[in-house]
């Protein structure tokens, strides 16, 4: 009787446990306490002056503006592109849906030279701006728009469910009881979006601040006016000034450590409102 | 990184009957599309389509020719090697994580989940750089790496490495809450009948969650495949050895080989397209069946 009641214990939980433990040890933790202790070597001199030179202070300007930039683009059209799907119906619905996830399937290399290609003063879109002066590529704008089509989809796969979840009849009621269109939309539609909006824009701003392959191509690398950080770091390796490359390295593991703290956060709040 | 797309099946029939009071007018409807669309076009479509137009203007042969010199062969051969270790290894450590915070109960367990979380994080720069400083000829583990004549930094083992980190949560993802929301009432019932753990595992959770383990192993796969940042800094791009499609691409386009760049980048985009359907159609499938249980 007792062996049998203790019989339909789950197994495996040392192997499974351990192996995991083990294998995010070695290929996550121990690599990336290792970056942290490798910068403790340097003296905070050494680390200030290697994070704090004027070339790569522009680079963080940079970085975080264009992706800011990016995140706030991609959350007014992410948020359209989520409710067109999700509540009207028009021809090539399946295959825009599907094509959303493009910036996560496509290599960003491939991205990168199909954008510059495209918005160069030669390219196809490029050269309806050149006449107006507008330069797109090798400029900051083209760092935006590498930065806005990887940010792409975060905003509409985490806005898309909760819309496609919304009761109807909420809406029903806000309008029964007086309320036009527009602030039903404001007052009921919107609140109960915005847990997801967030998430969705912090995700698609941590994605962006880090991003390197799609933005190389077009924003041509000019020193203090479209370098991004991820470049300066490139180019620190390449020159074997590890120092100086991991200083500027554990700068954005730091920010990528608040970014990912803020979308728990953000993800929590959304769970409990849902 | 949620994906999950549930029931616009009854939102789009909802759409047709509902009163006006909760819909838009047409003109508004019609600007709303068309403004999404015009925005995809521009970020989207136009760029699939120029590396398509750019790959296949000079002609077929001019394509083949591009895809099929040694350099580009050896770049396919070498990301098709390690994909076929980063996918395996991170499919397995997948379902490994996953049955041990869905089947168990211990202390940890949202610090261990927000871990796995942490390659989405990191740019995939600083990544390559870890290996470099921890492996690299100058690393910390340099001198005795050179001493038992290991190559890993500016050879494949460490491309293998940095795709690893980088997809690594990929298949976790989709398997944690896939598992934690089935339960394990099926796993007992199993075990209670006599099957040993391995029995239990290949006959009832695997069937459960192969859907998920294939949608992650896809999301995985597209990621390895086009990883590029961290492969930039590992590789030390030696031509026909250590460079991989992307890098190859980024070569050719350098020199400006603009056709044969996008010769090769075709068949990226290739990959890219059928993940995407794959993908789409497994979230389809998803959903129809979330309907039809509903509906019973």
């Amino acid at each position: 009787m007792r062996t049998a009641a203790l019989k339909p214990v789950i197994p495996g939980f040392g192997l499974t446990m351990g192996f995991s433990v083990l294998y995010l040890s070695l290929l996550l933790i121990i690599p990336v306490a290792g970056l942290i202790l490798f910068t403790l070597q340097m003296s905070w001199e050494d680390f200030w002056r290697a994070v704090s030179h004027p070339q790569v202070v522009a680079s963080y300007k940079l970085s975080f503006l264009a992706s800011f930039i990016g995140a706030s683009i991609n959350a007014v059209f992410g948020t359209l592109v989520a409710w067109v799907l999700v509540r009207y119906r028009f021809p090539g619905k399946r295959i825009i849906d599907g094509l959303v996830d493009l910036p996560f399937a496509l290599p960003t290399a491939v991205a990168g030279i199909a954008l510059v290609t495209l918005y160069a003063g030669t390219g196809w879109v490029g050269q309806y701006f050149e006449p107006f002066g507008i330069r797109i590529a090798y400029s900051q704008i083209g760092v935006v728009i590498a930065l806005t089509y990887i940010g792409l989809p975060f905003v509409v796969r985490t806005v898309q469910p909760v819309l496609a979840d919304f009761e109807k009849e909420l809406e029903e009621a806000s309008a029964a009881l007086g309320a036009n269109r527009l602030t039903t939309i404001r007052r009921v539609i919107f609140p109960a979006i915005l847990p997801a909006l967030l998430t969705g824009y912090a995700l698609a701003f941590a994605r962006a601040v880090g991003e390197y392959g799609s933005v190389i191509f077009i924003s041509g690398n000019l020193p203090y006016r479209t370098e991004i950080t991820p470049l300066l770091i490139v180019a620190k390796a390449e020159q074997y000034d590890y120092h100086g490359a991991a200083a500027i390295g554990v700068v954005m593991l730091g920010a990528a450590f608040i970014l990912l703290l803020l979308i728990n956060g953000l993800q929590w709040w959304a769970s409990r409102r849902g | 990184m949620t994906t999950t797309n549930t029931l616009p099946l009854t939102s789009a029939a909802a759409v047709q009957d509902t009163p006006k009071a909760t819909a838009e007018p047409r003109w508004v409807k019609w600007t709303l599309v068309g403004t999404a669309l015009t925005f995809l076009t521009l970020f989207l479509i136009l760029p699939l389509m120029v590396v398509l137009y750019g790959a296949f203007e000079a002609g077929m042969q001019v394509w083949w020719q591009a895809v099929t010199e040694p350099d580009a062969l050896a770049a396919i051969r070498l990301t098709l090697f390690v994909l076929l270790i980063v996918v395996p290894l991170n499919a397995v450590f997948g379902v490994a994580i996953a049955w041990a915070i869905a089947k168990f109960e211990f202390r940890g367990k949202t610090i261990l989940i927000s871990i796995i979380d942490m390659p989405f994080a990191i740019s995939p720069v600083v990544v390559g750089l870890i290996f470099v400083i921890l492996l690299g000829s100058q690393g910390w583990f340099g001198p005795w790496l050179a001493e038992h004549d290991l190559r890993i930094i500016f050879a494949v083992p460490g491309i293998v490495i940095v795709i690893l980190f980088g997809t690594l949560p990929f298949v976790a993802r989709e398997l944690i809450p896939l598992m934690q929301q089935q339960g394990k009432e099926e796993e007992e019932a199993s075990l209670t009948l006599g099957a040993s753990g391995w029995k239990t595992f290949w006959y009832v959770t695997l069937p459960n969650i192969k859907w998920g383990l294939i949608y992650g192993v896809v999301l995985c796969n597209a990621r390895a495949m086009g990883e590029f940042g961290a492969v930039a800094i590992v590789s030390g791009r030696i031509r026909g050895e250590t460079n991989t499609m992307p890098l190859h691409i980024e070569v050719l386009y350098n020199e400006y080989m603009f056709t044969a760049a996008f010769a090769v980048s075709s068949l990226l985009t290739g990959l890219a397209l059928v993940t995407i359907v794959v993908k789409s159609w497994i979230e389809w499938k998803d959903e129809r069946k979330k309907t039809s249980s509903t509906a019973r």
